[in-house]
């Protein structure tokens, strides 16, 4: 259970002459959900954003599958199975759901293996399904998180970036987004779970890392994290 | 001629007319779809697209003759380069400024404009070169009537080439992603989407289709000249702003629009020939004083 799918060592990110990362290391194991914690503002987008390639970091190294991809471009990293879910969705609205869902798959030229995919989404999701050739615009915030994970899934992810699915949703369907994201980890999705809601991120994953302005100052196993409720109080402020 | 005569005569010759500016409209929409940039240089591209049909045409005139194999080999010939023109005018040009504000980029673009409308005014000493064509003036003769063949093999080229865009747009994946990089290009580059080479692809068809039209202009009216694009520029940057600039179908229903309030224009006493301009751009004013985003526009407004 312990071999490294990505490792992050020293990472620096400046966005103009803001300091957004300073030096972070952390490393997620195969197979595992880490969870990165933080209030607004204290760097978790970013740090995301940097290993997909969004962003340049300016410092240190990102390795995933024990490959160096600090200087690759995004869409070359996304070829090698790590997919970023980004804040606020990001869902191609204009586009129909089918659509969206094809675009997830946009590297693949094999027909039949798009169709499976597709199938596996609408299994997992059938609300998809019933509204596949409606304009996307119309979803709710539940339904177009759906969609973004459905869409990151049709790229067959082996590293899952998820950057606050729970943002704006009431708590049942908060519910319904986690255990999904539980079960596309036991089918052999790692996840990094970006959470501004620490108790329920803290539920699933397996370790957790807190940030502040930049810097990570707490880890620890979520069991840890969780006990110690001092702690998220202070950096969380709940 | 009866009334209904001339309805029916103008209404042929407002369709060649607007199937030119959709065709001009439809790369400029493209291009501010996906980069946001008024492609001022795209009227001149529509020229150079005549003017290198017209090089391509004298060359194969004499294999495949001045009839419509000819014709048409140099038209694919010429929307070929052209559109390699573009995509490169787009890395060297724009692409540099994409990160700077945006008037810089707009100016950029002028100035592309006057370098290629002086390049191929200093080539041909400003004159206009008669475009030979040995297509004859057969046609269609419906009561009063008159429609040549050639008009009704240009609108149907037209028409075939923007159906042809249509099906590639909604029907493929790189079509797709086209669409979905004017929506938003960060979450394109985590689809694996090579957002730079789509933007390429983009110039490459939007500048082929100006192309066709340039070529298919001079078929039309017989002669090229270095500044017919800055007219038809205008009148294509018109058309997509009517039809709902960023989108695609908008830029052919804005071509068509003009193209016959043009030729209907003509045919109002007092106004005439002289005056179609100012009536056709009256009426678009009017149309966009109700409906700023144009017929087909999204409500955000972008401003300039």
């Amino acid at each position: 259970m312990s071999e490294p799918i990505l490792e992050i060592e020293n990472l620096e990110t400046y966005y103009g002459k803001i300091h957004a990362l300073r030096s972070i290391s952390f490393t997620v194991n195969k197979g595992e959900i880490v969870t990165l914690l933080g209030a607004n503002g204290a760097g978790k987008s970013t740090t995301l954003r940097t290993i997909s390639g969004l962003t340049r970091a300016s410092g240190g190294t990102v390795r995933f599958l024990g490959e160096d991809i600090t200087r690759k471009a995004a869409h070359d990293i996304v070829k090698m199975g790590l997919i970023h879910v980004p804040e606020g969705r990001k869902i191609f609205k204009g586009m129909t759901i089918l659509e969206n869902l094809e675009l997830g798959s946009f590297t693949l030229t094999d027909e039949d293996e798009r169709a499976r995919r597709l199938q596996h989404v609408f299994e997992i999701f059938p609300v998809l399904r019933e509204r596949r050739h409606r304009d996307s615009a119309f979803l709710s915030g539940g339904e177009q998180q759906m969609l973004a994970i459905g869409r990151s899934m049709m790229t067959n992810p082996r590293l899952l970036l998820l950057d606050e699915p729970s943002m704006g949703l009431a708590p049942f369907l908060v519910q319904e987004i986690m255990r999904i994201i539980v079960k596309l980890n036991r089918e052999g999705v790692t996840i990094l779970l970006v959470e501004q809601n620490a108790k329920v991120a803290l539920k699933l994953a397996n370790c957790g890392y807190v940030l502040e302005t930049g810097r990570i100052v707490i880890q620890g196993d979520a069991e840890t994290l969780r006990r110690d409720e001092s702690i998220i109080k202070a950096y969380l402020g709940e | 001629m009866s009334f209904q005569d001339i309805l029916l005569q103008q209404l042929a010759n407002g369709l060649i007319l607007g199937s030119f500016y959709a065709l001009v409209a439809l790369g400029y929409t493209m291009v501010y779809g996906i980069i946001k940039l008024l492609n001022f240089a795209h009227g001149d591209l529509y020229m150079l697209g005549a003017f290198i049909g017209f090089v391509v045409l004298s060359f194969l005139s004499a294999f495949l003759g001045d009839s419509w194999t000819g014709i048409l080999c140099s038209m694919v010939l010429s929307m070929i380069a052209v559109g390699l023109l573009g995509v490169l005018i787009q890395r060297v040009a724009y692409q540099p400024m994409l990160s700077a504000p945006r008037l810089s980029i707009l100016i950029t673009a002028l100035a592309v404009s006057m370098i290629l409308a002086n390049l191929v005014m200093a080539l041909t000493d400003g004159e206009y070169l008669a475009f030979s064509t040995d297509l004859g003036y057969d046609g269609l003769e419906l009561g009063n009537v008159f429609i040549t063949y050639t008009q009704m093999v240009l609108v149907g080229a037209a028409a075939v080439l923007m159906i042809a865009l249509y099906l590639f747009v909604h029907k493929t994946m790189y079509g797709k992603a086209m669409r979905a990089i004017a929506i938003d290009q960060d979450a394109c580059r985590l689809m694996g989407i090579n957002v730079n080479r789509i933007i390429a692809l983009t110039f490459f068809i939007g500048t082929s289709l100006a192309a066709s039209a340039g070529i298919m202009a001079g078929t039309y009216y017989g002669s090229i000249h270095f500044f017919m694009g800055f007219v038809v520029g205008l009148k294509a940057f018109t058309s997509a702003v009517i039809g709902g600039i960023g989108s695609i179908p908008g830029a052919m229903l804005g071509g068509l629009l003009l193209g016959l309030l043009e030729s209907y224009g003509t045919q109002i006493p007092f106004i005439g020939t002289e005056w179609k301009d100012v009536f056709s751009f009256g009426i678009l004013i009017l149309l966009l004083v109700f409906k700023p985003t144009g017929i087909l526009g999204k409500t955000e407004i972008e401003r300039m």
